[in-house]
């Protein structure tokens, strides 16, 4: 855990700030004293196993749970995230690992979803066009914007999901394993995107396993386990503390495999 | 496709939604014959199985009498249509969400025993006996929201008690007497019973929707080249139109060579116009769609999910009072049987005959149109038939248990076409 102090100091002030963040689903504490801050132009990647809480943790922040205690700071201002509604008027967008979208519409419809234009009589037009526009920014395959989204494929269905978190020029954007399920030239399309997002200024918090993705985007990597923090990390520490601090133990079969590898690299 | 159109359709400038050479996509008259039969094929059936259901049912019953299809005889089928298929288009609206009113007959007999009593017994003057029975529908809906939004409880039980207690409440409002009677000369009578488009007003209402067909059309053609986007050609707009005015002008010469077209069915097929541009062309509409496929997304993308389920109940509840107030104009009466027997069912299987799904996120205003032609053509039949209820009863289950079949295997064809 090298220089953070420093580090965090030159961002200034955190566009969020979680303190003592806890969230209860009946007897299983999903996440207890949650501390998190993410700054403008910074990427911070959340990491942790299955179950570690960060879907919540991501969830929490979309409005879409309410914790059971805890404040949650945005702009420096403590905030009340009571429905999806309130996070996305305060510029606070989500991809979601479950997929929010809705398959009996098509992909305009899904994008504007809650933010069409001109409510009393809709734009199909316009919405369509800024469709297009989001989607080849991405550079997503998606052969009509007219069909229903039931007809796309995982892949394609999350690149709608991403374009239409773009939509709302927001202020935090926050992505549950967003590459997961995407091929090679669209992870790495989402990755370029991440990095364009940080330069317009935006604060990231990215989820995801692969560890060379988040190795190749993070400012900083925060790692839960078992609801709770387990640290925070640079991308240049080692593998080794990473996997440590998500597992709980320095000696386990990853670490083991690991040393070895280093072991005979070394020798080499 | 022939090696001329290939080199046509690369031609730049590309059209935006354009890129992808894998989509075929139609144009023309061709075309739009081509992209319907496509969509029926993958099980999005639009109005195919009511047109087909409608032909053979008319050819059956006029081969038993043929009075049948005599002008006269159709426009009371259209006087029968109207109060019924008001009642529908407030299911249509309910069965968007995948929710049910089970007691939307009950709340027409009681708007209809509300206004015949506040009319008739109080004296009230008609406006305002006719906005109370609209505002105690707007009162049952809301109630139905409440416990649905705030308790949980199921539509189908909530309605289902709500049908034998508004049945209860009908009852005590009419009391002993059983029923009122309405004046016959009073114009809402008249409007219920006798009251006709002028000849020359039909014919002229009768190519209004091919005009907007076209300007609409035109503008939405422009529009989408100036952004560069790909719009179908006027042949396909022009074929449209023509079509539409053909089916409407005729039916409005034939009903003329009878009493004409009745001015309650024109109210409501207006209803059904303006109920199909709010669920295609504003967001409400859009919200209802997406909180009936998917209510979870449709929270997540920060829409207000509890308040588009009050709306969808007090809409139906609100129709459903206003089909009873028709009913009884119709009948010039408020009795006791208003709103029982069959027109619960009758509304809610309209709805679905007509291609609105019970599975919720698919649905039509003109679902109730065509459903409940349906259904009043083949009661209509029956009734000059000479028939007993009995066999009539059993009749309209069968179509509604075809109609469900159809809705079912379409939406298992759909799924396996990617069309949800
Ligand atoms: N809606 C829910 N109800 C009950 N338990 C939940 C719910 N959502 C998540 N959990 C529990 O919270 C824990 C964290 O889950 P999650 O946040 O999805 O983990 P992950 O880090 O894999 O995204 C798990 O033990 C899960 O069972
Ligand atoms: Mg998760």
């Amino acid at each position: 855990m090298s220089d953070l102090p420093d580090y965090t100091q030159r961002l200034g002030e955190p566009v969020l700030s979680l303190r003592g963040i806890s969230k209860n689903f009946g007897a299983v504490s999903a996440l207890t004293d949650i501390e998190l801050d993410v700054h403008a132009g910074e990427v911070v990647a959340l990491v942790g196993d299955n179950g570690a809480g960060k879907s919540t943790l991501v969830k929490i922040l979309a409005g879409v749970h309410q914790p059971s205690s805890g404040v949650i700071r945005f702009n420096g201002q403590e905030v009340a995230l009571g429905s999806p509604a309130d996070a996305l008027n305060l510029g606070i967008a989500t991809v979601f690992q479950d997929l929010a979208l809705c398959e009996n519409l098509d992909v305009v419809a899904n994008i504007y979803l809650g933010r069409e234009q001109e409510p009393w009589r809709l734009d199909e037009v316009a919405m369509e066009v800024r469709a297009w526009t989001l989607l080849n920014e991405l550079s997503a395959r998606i052969p009509s914007v007219r069909e229903p989204v039931a007809s796309l494929s995982g892949g394609q269905r999350q690149t709608v999901a991403i374009a239409r978190s773009l939509l709302l020029e927001p202020k935090l954007i926050m992505l549950d394993e967003p590459t997961a399920a995407l091929g090679v030239a669209q992870t790495a399309e989402v990755l370029n995107l991440i990095e364009r997002v940080r330069a317009r200024g935006l604060g990231v918090i990215m989820i995801s396993h692969n560890m060379e993705d988040v190795r190749a985007v993070a400012d900083r990597i925060v790692v839960l386990r078992l609801g709770r923090n387990s640290g925070v990390f640079t991308p240049e520490d080692s593998n080794h503390e990473l996997v440590a601090a998500i597992t709980g133990a320095s000696e386990n079969a990853v670490s083991r495999r690991m040393n070895r590898k280093q072991a005979s690299e070394a020798m080499q | 496709m022939s090696q001329l159109d290939q080199v046509k359709s690369e031609t730049p400038p590309q059209a935006l939604d354009r890129s992808d050479v894998r989509v075929r996509h139609d144009e023309g008259i061709r075309g739009t014959v081509r992209a319907f039969i496509d969509r029926v094929r993958s099980g999005d059936l639009g109005m195919l199985p009511v047109a087909v259901g409608l032909v053979v049912i008319s050819a059956v019953f006029t081969a038993l009498n043929p009075v049948y299809l005599a002008p006269n005889n159709l426009v009371n089928l259209l006087f029968d249509c109207a109060t019924v298929g008001i009642i529908s288009l407030g299911i249509v609206c309910v069965l968007m969400l995948g929710e049910i009113d089970l007691s939307v007959g009950s709340t027409s007999g009681l708007a209809s025993a509300l206004f015949g009593s506040l009319w008739v017994t109080q004296g009230w003057p008609l406006g305002f006996a006719l906005i109370a029975a609209l505002v105690a529908g707007v009162v049952i809906g809301s109630l139905y929201a409440l416990l649905y939004n705030r308790l949980g409880m199921p539509s189908f039980v909530a309605t289902l008690a709500g049908l034998l207690a508004l049945l209860g409440l009908q009852l005590y409002i009419l009391g002993n007497a059983g029923s009122i009677n309405l004046p016959y000369q009073s114009p809402l009578v008249m409007f219920g019973q006798i009251l006709m488009m002028p000849k020359w007003l039909s014919h002229a209402l009768g190519v209004l929707p091919g005009i907007f067909t076209i300007l609409v059309g035109m503008r939405v053609i422009r529009r989408r080249r100036e952004a560069n986007l790909s719009a179908g050609g006027m042949a396909g707009l022009l074929f449209k139109a023509a079509v539409l005015t053909a089916v409407i002008e005729g039916v409005v010469y034939y009903l003329n060579l009878g009493r004409g077209v009745p001015w309650m069915f024109g109210l409501f097929v207006a209803l059904v116009i303006i109920m199909d541009y709010a669920f295609t062309r504003t967001k409400w509409g859009r919200s209802m769609q997406a909180v009936g496929g998917n209510k979870e997304a449709a929270r997540r993308a920060g829409i207000n999910v509890r308040r588009i389920y009050a709306s969808a109940f007090i809409l139906c509840s609100s129709f459903a009072a206003l089909g009873g107030v028709l009913a009884a104009s119709r009948l010039a009466s408020s009795s006791q049987q208003a709103g029982t027997g069959d027109v619960n069912l009758n509304a809610i299987a309209a709805a679905v005959i007509g291609g609105t799904s019970l599975f919720g996120g698919r649905g039509s205003a003109y679902s109730a149109l065509l459903g409940i032609i349906v259904i009043q053509a083949i009661a209509n039949g029956l009734t000059l038939l000479n028939l007993s209820s009995s066999l009539r009863y059993m009749i309209t289950g069968a179509v509604l248990a075809i109609a469900v079949i159809v809705d079912s295997l379409a939406r298992r064809s759909r799924a396996s076409h990617g069309r949800a």
